[in-house]
């Protein structure tokens, strides 16, 4: 039976006065690919941000494996990352450095590996997202979809237990979007990872995504699978998954001084 | 403006100092010796270093052509014209090299230190490297820290060399000082102890401050092209005031 890998346990957070999140509860098993979907400024990043440990939550706790990661000093918290894998919105390469450089620096931090072995890893690394050759290429030098990849080989690089995916297909071409969404999926199968997808493209997440958690108005609107959640009884995931723009989830923003023209 | 916000506007200073001295102190405890912060460290001597060296060459030649000018003016009226070497020799030394080279150094390499961190703040590389589990104050503020610490005396040595040959020209090549004296008199006039160790021990003090307020501003800076923007402008106009109201306190230890 698969063990629980993430679990979200009354998770709160607050931005000043405003609240983000309120009493998240949710549990992640190992092995699969989960989706986490809401409308924008709902929250998806800062729960990514809270389970990675770059923020700390105001109330609730993160348990990963069995280890709540809020409790841990910066030096344990550093440690426990090397099971973590991260690739970030715009990929964040290192600008000045290689392609190469780029996906062996995690690998020669954290490994005493010989050179030549750390060659032949980051060109398998290379290959596997089909980017072989591109190994003296510049970060400039790449296209959007080409970095995503550059991006991805790099977070895999030590074969972590957990992947975490912000928003990894937004601003590609739909051959690139379907080629990240292969190598999410394949990866994550061949290595038995988890993989948790903070994303808004409900088309693919109902093909690539196991579960899915619909975060909306500081709470998780629904979870379940992502097929079934477009005839979901509840109004705000039926919304969001179907793109309706009248609804309850609000397209204005929602300020406490409201501006209007009869003043 | 209120008294909490009057307040803060006094105390806002001092907590930057705190939080200055923090970093520095986070980076000495990361230092590991090893060969990749050796590597790192040399290879960012040569990015601040060796590319202010032209800058730094230009500018000393010209004011030591002026000191030349100045010194031989002011003492023709004496007829003491032939003591010209001294002065400039002494002023170079102690108080024009170090300082000279330390706001140069703060407007070349110092504002490109914080420009480039800044950038790499805002493009989610500093990120990055934390969720790999890197510090990114050891890996990426230690070595342009360490650099500007190596850089700065070297380059304050480089600049009174070339104000020197500048003085040599104006003074022996244009007004025609004679050589032999105006050289004895330069060897005689600057004692190792006084004016040679003065230099160079300012040199690593305003290197070393520049250094942390260029890589501190860097690290700290809002991830947006106008916090880009505003910590390399508060990096120039901050390690400037600090290089002058140190170069006081030192020249005050010595005198």
């Amino acid at each position: 039976m698969p063990q629980n890998a993430v679990e979200l346990n009354n998770l709160s957070f607050s931005r000043g006065s405003r609240t983000i999140l309120n009493g998240i509860n949710a549990t992640i098993t190992e092995g699969s690919v989960v989706a986490i979907m809401g409308p924008s400024g709902a929250g998806k990043t800062t729960i990514l941000r809270l389970i990675s440990g770059q923020l700390r939550p105001d109330g609730g706790s993160i348990r990963i494996f069995g280890r709540d990661i809020h409790q841990m000093n910066r030096s344990e918290l550093f440690a426990f990352r090397r099971q973590i894998g991260v690739l970030l919105q715009n990929g964040a390469l290192f600008t000045d450095l290689t392609v190469f450089e780029n996906i062996a620096t995690p690998v020669r931090e954290h490994t005493g590996l010989p050179e030549a072995l750390i060659r032949r890893l980051v060109m398998s690394k290379l290959n596997a997202v089909g980017l072989g050759g591109t190994e003296n290429l510049m970060p400039h030098e790449l296209s959007g979809g080409m970095a995503r990849r550059i991006a991805f080989a790099r977070a895999v690089a030590l074969d972590p237990s957990l992947m975490l995916y912000d928003e990894p297909l937004t601003g590609l071409d739909p051959i690139a979007v379907s080629t990240v969404s292969r190598l999410i999926r394949e990866t994550n199968d061949a290595l038995g990872l988890t993989s948790i997808i903070v994303t808004h493209n409900v088309v693919q997440m109902q093909k690539l995504a196991d579960y899915c958690i619909i975060i909306a108005d500081r709470e998780i609107a629904g979870a379940g699978h992502p097929k079934d959640l477009a005839d979901s009884d509840n109004p705000k995931v039926r919304q969001f998954m179907n793109g309706e723009v009248d609804g309850p989830i609000p397209f204005r923003y929602q300020s406490e001084h409201q501006w209007s023209l009869t003043g | 403006m209120n008294a909490s916000h009057f307040l803060s506007r006094l105390t806002d200073p001092i907590a930057a100092i705190g939080r200055c001295g923090q970093f520095l102190l986070r980076m000495i405890a990361g230092i590991r010796p090893g060969n990749r912060l050796a590597i790192s460290s040399l290879q960012q001597t040569y990015l601040v270093g060796a590319r202010s060296l032209v800058i730094i060459m230009i500018c000393g030649f010209f004011v030591g052509m002026v000191l030349a000018l100045q010194s031989v003016n002011a003492l023709q009226s004496f007829g003491a014209e032939d003591q010209a070497s001294l002065l400039v020799g002494k002023s170079l030394f102690r108080e024009l090299g170090p300082v000279l080279t330390a706001l140069l150094f703060a407007g070349r390499a110092g504002t490109a230190v914080t420009a480039e961190i800044g950038l790499m703040r805002a493009t989610s590389q500093i990120d990055a490297m934390e969720l790999m589990a890197i510090d990114p104050v050891h890996r990426i503020a230690l070595p342009r820290f360490l650099a500007g610490l190596i850089s700065m005396p070297l380059l304050a040595g480089m600049f009174n060399a070339m104000a020197i040959l500048g003085s040599v020209v104006f003074a022996i090549g244009v007004i025609g000082l004679d050589p032999g004296i105006f050289w004895g008199k330069l060897q005689n006039s600057i004692t190792f102890q006084e004016d040679f160790l003065q230099g160079v021990l300012k040199s690593v003090v305003f290197g070393s401050l520049v250094s942390l307020v260029a890589v501190y501003y860097g690290y700290t800076s809002k991830p947006t092209g106008a916090g880009v923007g505003t910590a390399t402008t508060n990096t120039i106009v901050v390690s400037s005031v600090l290089v002058l109201i140190f170069d006081f306190i030192l020249t005050s230890f010595f005198a």
